[in-house]
């Protein structure tokens, strides 16, 4: 039963973070770089300007329940399988979310790159 | 890429590597968590190290926003990812737990993928050259840095 928890754990993991960076991606794209801003406005009026933004704080909400069901699938299972496996399934589905909502150019070299994550995550999953 | 930025990138690993290695630890402690007792999930903040590894989460966070307001998601996450040989060692040789061959050649198809998407560009998206949304006018008395800005992307 052990093993069905630890996977239930993971799947709500790998949902709600694809989910809460795909908003965060987007929120920080809408603010820019922080870097450059901090320099112009000051700390201050970035972090307002960030903590404003409601892609934002949809995004902090859905890796809250993220970050709890990484708490419930930990509790469960041995943390070289579930922080791996979790945090490589959620680049697996990023790179297919990127593509679709944040129109990344997902190209070779980073389909590659998630093909080599998904067969790590298989192997480690034995 | 600038060295400030690769500092940004490291962060992230770092932080996220080390915060998970201690909530693991912290929730080794605690104990299992059942769905029918969520208030126990509550108590487990008062564990040390529960809390110590929140606050590293939180300076993770910190990193990861500041890397995703200047890099593509598809390139912040599996640049970072370095951070799974990280979490293997550290749960290998201070959580003393068992790691598998096969676990092991995992973690080194994962590294192999960090190789691929850290030799290429981090912004594919160029709509905002300067870094900045068009909500906000150009600074005409920081040419200079938002020449370097525009620049290092071009590099990377």
């Amino acid at each position: 039963m052990n093993d069905i928890y630890t996977w239930i754990g993971i799947g709500l993991v790998v949902f709600s973070s694809v989910a809460g960076d795909v908003l965060l991606s987007k929120a920080m794209k809408q603010v820019g770089d922080v870097a450059v801003l901090r320099r112009r406005m000051g700390v201050m009026k970035v972090v307002a300007r960030v903590v404003s933004n409601s892609n934002f704080l949809f995004g902090l909400l859905t890796m809250t329940i993220s970050f709890y069901s990484l708490l419930y699938g930990l509790s469960w299972g041995d943390l070289s399988l579930v922080a791996p496996a979790a945090a490589s399934l959620t680049f697996v589905g990023n790179a297919v979310a990127a593509r679709i909502f944040l129109h990344e150019k997902v190209d070779t070299r980073r389909w590659i790159a998630a093909l080599l994550v998904a067969g790590g995550v298989a192997l480690m999953a034995v | 890429m600038t060295l400030r930025r690769y500092l940004v990138l490291a962060g992230v690993t770092f932080f996220a590597s080390s915060g998970d290695s201690l909530l693991s630890y912290g929730m080794k402690q605690v104990g299992p968590v059942s769905v029918q007792h969520l208030p126990s999930m509550i108590l487990a903040f008062l564990n040390p190290w529960v809390a110590l590894g929140i606050l590293l989460l939180l300076g993770f966070f910190a990193c990861y926003t500041s890397a995703l307001s200047w890099a593509d998601l598809t390139y912040v996450l599996p640049a970072t990812s370095v951070g799974y040989v990280l979490v293997a060692v550290i749960a290998r040789f201070v959580l003393h737990e068992h790691i598998p061959t096969t676990r092991w050649l995992g973690i080194l198809l994962i590294s192999a993928g960090v190789g691929f998407v850290a030799s290429g560009p981090s912004r594919t998206d160029m709509r905002h050259p300067n870094g900045l949304p068009k909500s906000i006018p150009e600074a005409s008395e920081e040419p200079a840095l938002l020449a370097g800005v525009g620049s290092s992307r071009a590099e990377s």
